[in-house]
């Protein structure tokens, strides 16, 4: 397949636009309603990589889940294709940093489980599902259990889970957190094939810098909690790319760039 | 491609099978075999405590003249229907006190007295209402085996993994959806043990109440046949309970295995 992933994305239409989104949380130990997301605006075009990359807790797992619909915002809107999110809908889908894989169901039917909450039949979820299988190269374990696959063959399945739904936008939450650091990097390059293959819109979640600069077009600072945005960094990197980009030049400027203002609001907000 | 593969058992292993199936029966045997002597001997009252032959003596009369099969029926009816209505209600009543907290907190206690009660010690009250034919037996089944179903759901319930429920709703499955697919199939090993214990309960249940005021079925047999000293007929109808109680529990417990298979423990075909 060609690669339908041009290096400038900027002329494209928005796929997934933030305005302005509050997120509070009820502190248990407190009883006061906490922020955990303070106005942040963000707007995603199609096709786009797009990365959040902050500190442990600093709230941009909880920005996500409510991108997801899983947590309510406060304040603010969030709009996929021009469509208002009120809850979690078929338009997203979210892959989870914990493979959390339906274990009495076997990895085939693991990955129609989106599509069979739809409403879709066992055997048509299967042939809309068998494209990805086929490209995240699970093909011939759909009859395996999940305890019988490795952590990183388990994330591929909650990929394939993800993508079988054909979502406008995908989001996933530490994908790699998980894994050891080998899978952790082989899974990266694979991810990063696959993004370039089949042009979805991604918003990822992530601690590591690496994998943010190697994979996204933008790379986006949250600040320690609350969290809004430090700053916005393209990464103007031609696609596509390879895993050997890490040694370059280029890659370590911007992983610099990402560091240095990640560590500034450390010093000022004291958020470790 | 990584394939899964199961080793065949090694001859070190069927070694030591076959040395527990020996020890185990071998003690049994001899059980049987002092126990025959200890009649032969009559150091103790051969009508007290009869032998392993005049058991199946016994037996293969009573298999013969058709009162085993009678009574067999009778007492197999009044165990289906309790204990078929326990599960019928005791299913739903289990998942609601797992599934909804403030049906937990409304029903939890009242429950939890009614288990604490000795249902046997109703008998009385249950021939007054029920009579003495199968409806009060049915009854006692039914209060013997409902409980362990419902606790056991209701600590099925509370297993459910957190991760699991949020996927289900990123996917955006409906409360029924998430109900079915993750709630149901985390509730089933549970579901399990609940019936086997349920069925131990409920066969207890039937020999008593049988026992206690029965007019037909196996605890009636026995307890006729011990208050009129035949002791033989006493023990080849504990016996029958007994082998009953077996089969029952060895089934449940290969249906338990069966769905139990994406647990990966020890294959079992």
């Amino acid at each position: 397949m060609e690669s339908v992933k041009s290096a400038d994305t900027l002329e494209r239409p928005v796929k997934l636009a933030i305005k302005d989104i509050v997120v509070g949380y009820l502190d248990k130990q407190s009883g006061h309603t906490m922020v955990a997301v303070d106005k942040v605006t963000l707007d995603i075009r199609e096709g786009e990589f797009v990365t959040i990359v902050g500190l442990s807790g600093c709230g941009k797992s909880t920005f996500l889940n409510a991108i997801a619909g899983l947590v309510k915002h406060q304040h603010g809107e969030i709009r996929v294709n021009d469509r208002v999110v009120t809850g979690p809908g078929m338009d997203r889908a979210v892959v989870f940093q914990k493979a959390s894989l339906l274990p009495w169901r076997k990895v085939g039917r693991n990955i129609t489980y989106g599509l069979e909450l739809s409403g879709m039949k066992q055997a048509a979820a299967r042939e809309k599902a068998s494209y990805y299988v086929n490209l995240i190269r699970l093909n011939g374990f759909e009859d395996h259990y999940p305890h019988q696959l490795s952590g990183g063959m388990q994330q591929r399945v909650n990929l394939a889970r993800a993508l079988a739904c054909d979502p406008e936008v995908l989001l996933l939450d530490e994908p790699f957190a998980a894994l050891d650091a080998i899978t952790r990097e082989l899974m990266q390059n694979e991810l990063l094939q696959l993004c370039e293959k089949v042009g979805k819109t991604v918003l990822m979640v992530t601690h590591q810098i690496d994998e943010a600069v190697l994979l996204s077009d933008r790379v986006v600072i949250f600040s320690s909690r609350p969290a809004y945005v430090l700053a916005d960094i393209r990464i103007p990197i031609p696609r596509p790319r390879k895993s050997h980009i890490k040694d370059s030049e280029e890659f370590r400027r911007l992983m610099n760039e990402i560091w240095r203002v990640i560590e500034g609001n450390a010093n000022i907000g004291g958020g470790i | 491609m990584r394939k899964v593969t199961v080793f065949p058992k090694s001859s070190e292993a069927k070694k030591e099978k076959i040395i527990t199936t020996l020890l185990g029966s071998g003690v049994i045997l001899l059980f049987l075999i002092s126990w025959e002597l200890l009649f032969q001997s009559k150091l103790v009252n051969p009508l007290f405590i009869s032998s392993p032959s005049r058991v199946v003596l016994a037996l293969i009369t009573i298999i013969r003249d058709g009162s085993l099969l009678q009574n067999l029926t009778i007492s197999g009816q009044e165990f289906v229907l309790g204990y078929g209505m326990a599960i019928l209600i005791g299913f739903p009543i289990g998942i609601m006190l797992g599934w909804f907290k403030l049906i937990r907190a409304a029903f939890g206690p009242f429950i939890a007295a009614m288990q604490a009660t000795p249902r046997i010690a109703l008998m009385p009250l249950f021939i007054i209402w029920f009579g003495l034919g199968i409806t009060s037996k049915i009854v006692i089944v039914l209060l013997s085996a409902i409980f362990p179903l419902i606790v056991n759901l209701q600590v099925a319930m509370s297993t459910i993994d957190n991760d699991l429920m949020h996927v289900a709703r990123a996917y955006g499955a409906s409360r029924w959806q998430v109900f079915r697919s993750i709630a149901l199939p985390t509730s089933l090993p549970f579901l399990i043990t609940g019936l086997r214990l349920a069925a131990s309960r409920g066969l207890l249940g039937v020999i008593m109440a049988e026992v206690f005021g029965g007019a037909a079925g196996l605890g009636y047999m026995i307890q006729y046949a011990g208050s009129t000293f035949q002791t033989d007929k006493v023990f080849a109808g504990v016996l029958v309970v007994a082998f009953t109680g077996i089969t029952l529990d060895f089934a449940l417990d290969r249906l338990g295995r069966h769905f139990d298979r994406w647990r990966g423990e020890v294959a079992v075909h």
